[in-house]
């Protein structure tokens, strides 16, 4: 190869280091700048006797640039002999901001003293900007879940009473956890209200499903229970034109529902229940085992001719009765689940204590079965306990 | 979850000694020590930690009320040492650490036996007739430069700097979380740190202190930490032939001179 018609021939460690397509500079481990390149004084508009051994490379930073250079590139560059793509803003000789991208090593002699830094400075102008646009693409994605959760709390709030449930001369309580974190709305809901002077209703179920559409459905089914019970019919009648709503609505959705109807007559309370397609109510009477209330009925709003049937029953006071979602017994760690009984083993044990209320009931069954669950469940929970004092 | 694991806490030393307690400041974590701290192992008990949100430290236990303050982080230092039982301790915090110390110390002064504080400023931020060194526009330019060079934080690249990952090979260096964390935390960090303005409390300090100043010191400079040391009655202050914020790393030796001269007093 003849040498003189070759370009790279000519080409020497210094032109490469003064030409090279980024900035390089050289430092003391205190950072005084003892040499600089043509590439990096081209960039900053800095001449080089501006520079070199009068300044130090974090004094070419922002203020910003200067706390990140102390309290991570320093350090770093100390501990690690070497540091790679730090973002830095080196402020030019007229003042301008040129965004970087910075690589730097330390060498160390013989005897392991750092002795000079050697450092690399890319120019990240278009890099940069376009980061910032990721920036603001995240810190949108962000603001838009956060959101959308808020949307799902707050819709799934219209899907259970405002208010604590309260039924004079019954002790009541209510709980619900949705799943995971809460950030889609479940298909649990449940309901408690009055229907005349002493005459109360006490519903739970489920919609097939999540997120709004099922949501849509949920809260369908709460108001059209409402306005029908309301309207007199008996529970398992109500359930029956529920069906044929949702066969007719717009949805391929179905529900399940248990529906309690509380009467008090002559101090003394009365439940019938109606059972469409959902665990049935527990009656757990202090003494006796849980007992199942009702009858088994059909899956709402999957068929044309569905079953419903009234059970009744007379309470006695230390009566409890339990309505729950399958989150409860479907609870699931790996492939066990809950179960029912684990379910009564939670209630009993509760309910052998003197002073066990409807709140301690419930909650005592929430945490055995969040408990089982890791503390993460992945099904939504709904438990209402509705309690007969003990006269006192 | 426990004080120790939450920190990350390290006991070295003589079991009997009496306790130094090492803080780093912000951006890195316990390691910011290793050249210093291992010098005192033959006559005291050494305890080195990180604060929650860097290195080791459970990054879970970040609770952005209790941090959002630097009262936080100094009831996490008291914590520490009253779960291990400490007393006469001698707090040595670094940078931002050093005002965690004043404000653990005024808090339960009775566990304090020393302060040194290295790097110290009770307000980055210019005031008047105070001069911290730093603009807002310029702590707004940190945040700016803290989201920049954390684009590379992944939900991938995070368990294996944290030491999480089933890929042991990956996080065996310990030093591998050095001055990375989580930029939503660190963001944080950086704001209460440089945001703050703990002045008032320096006038308070009862405890015997030491304040080591770097004579070339970018982020706590040579008239901060002369503030610290008028503020803070009976407080020695010894300046550090280094240049930079952290002479725990660069200037080790005279770092480890200066605070053992003032222990053994």
């Amino acid at each position: 190869v003849s040498g003189a018609q070759d370009p790279l021939f000519d080409d020497d460690a210094e032109h490469l280091h003064e030409l090279a397509p980024c900035g390089f500079l050289t430092t003391k481990p205190d950072g005084t700048i003892i040499n600089v390149n043509s590439t990096f004084l081209m960039l900053t508009g800095f001449q080089r006797e501006d520079l070199v051994g009068r300044r130090r490379f974090a004094d070419l930073l922002t203020g910003g640039g200067r706390i990140y250079h102390e309290t991570h590139y320093a350090p770093m560059l100390s501990m690690h002999g070497r540091v790679r793509e730090i973002a830095l803003d080196i402020v030019c000789a007229d003042g301008g901001r040129l965004p970087t991208l910075v690589n730097s090593v330390l060498e160390r002699n013989a005897a392991g003293t750092p002795v000079l830094v050697r450092t690399a400075v890319f120019d990240a102008t278009d890099r940069r900007e376009y980061e910032r646009e990721l920036l603001r693409a995240k810190q949108r994605a962000e603001d838009s879940e956060a959101r959308a959760t808020a949307l799902a709390r707050t819709l799934q709030q219209t899907l259970i009473p405002p208010t604590p449930p309260h039924i004079p001369g019954l002790d009541v309580a209510a709980l619900y956890r949705p799943a995971g974190s809460g950030e889609e709305v479940g298909g649990d809901f449940y309901d408690i209200f009055q229907v005349s002077g002493r005459e109360w209703v006490v519903v739970i179920g489920d919609v097939c499903g999540k997120g709004v559409e099922a949501a849509v459905v949920t809260a369908l089914v709460r108001h059209t229970l409402r306005a029908l019970v309301v309207g007199h019919a008996g529970p398992g009648d109500a359930l029956g034109i529920l069906n044929d709503i949702l066969l007719r609505h717009d949805t391929d959705r179905f529900c399940t529902v248990a529906l309690l109807w509380l009467r008090c007559e002559d101090e003394a309370w009365t439940a019938t229940a109606s059972v469409g397609g959902h665990p049935m109510p527990l009656l757990l009477r202090p003494g006796s085992a849980p007992v199942a209330l009702g009858i088994p009925g059909s899956l709402i709003g999957a068929f044309e001719r569905p079953e419903f049937h009234d059970a009744e029953l007379a309470l006695v006071p230390g009566d409890s009765l339990v309505l729950y979602t399958d989150g409860v017994t479907e609870g699931r760690l790996g492939d066990e689940f809950f179960g029912d009984a684990r379910m009564y083993d939670a209630l009993t044990t509760n309910a052998a204590e003197p002073e066990g209320s409807a709140a301690s009931m419930g909650s005592h069954l929430l945490e055995q079965v969040t408990t089982f669950q890791q503390g993460n469940p992945r099904d939504d929970i709904a438990i209402v306990v509705v309690q007969v004092p003990f006269s006192r | 979850m426990d004080v120790v694991a939450r920190h990350s806490v390290k006991i070295t030393g003589r079991p009997d000694g009496q306790p130094m307690v090492f803080a780093h400041g912000f951006g890195c974590d316990q390691h910011m020590w290793r050249y210093v701290a291992p010098r005192f192992e033959d006559e005291f008990k050494v305890i080195v930690f990180d604060h929650v949100g860097a290195g080791g430290s459970d990054l879970a236990a970040y609770d952005v009320e209790r941090y959002s303050t630097l009262a936080g982080y100094a009831d996490d230092v008291v914590q520490i040492c009253r779960e291990l039982d400490l007393h006469d301790v001698i707090f040595v915090g670094h940078s931002v650490s050093a005002m965690i110390g004043v404000l653990a110390s005024l808090d339960a002064p009775e566990l304090f036996d020393k302060l040194v504080l290295v790097g110290p400023s009770p307000r980055y931020i210019d005031d008047e007739n105070y001069e911290g060194g730093f603009t807002e526009q310029d702590i707004t330019e940190l945040l700016d430069s803290l989201e920049s060079n954390y684009l590379g934080w992944s939900s991938v690249m995070a368990p294996v700097i944290m030491g999480n990952s089933d890929r042991p090979e990956l996080g065996a260096d310990l030093t591998a979380s050095f001055c990375r964390t989580d930029p939503e935390i660190a963001r944080r960090f950086a704001g209460v740190t440089f945001l703050s303005d703990n002045r008032a409390e320096l006038l308070q300090v009862q405890t015997p202190t030491l304040v080591l100043q770097c004579i070339n010191d970018a982020i706590a400079p040579m008239a901060v930490g002369a503030f610290v040391h008028d503020a803070i009655a009976g407080s020695s202050m010894v300046l550090l032939n280094a240049t930079g914020h952290c002479p725990n790393l660069s200037a080790p030796d005279e770092t480890f001179d200066a605070i053992a001269a003032f222990v053994r007093t």
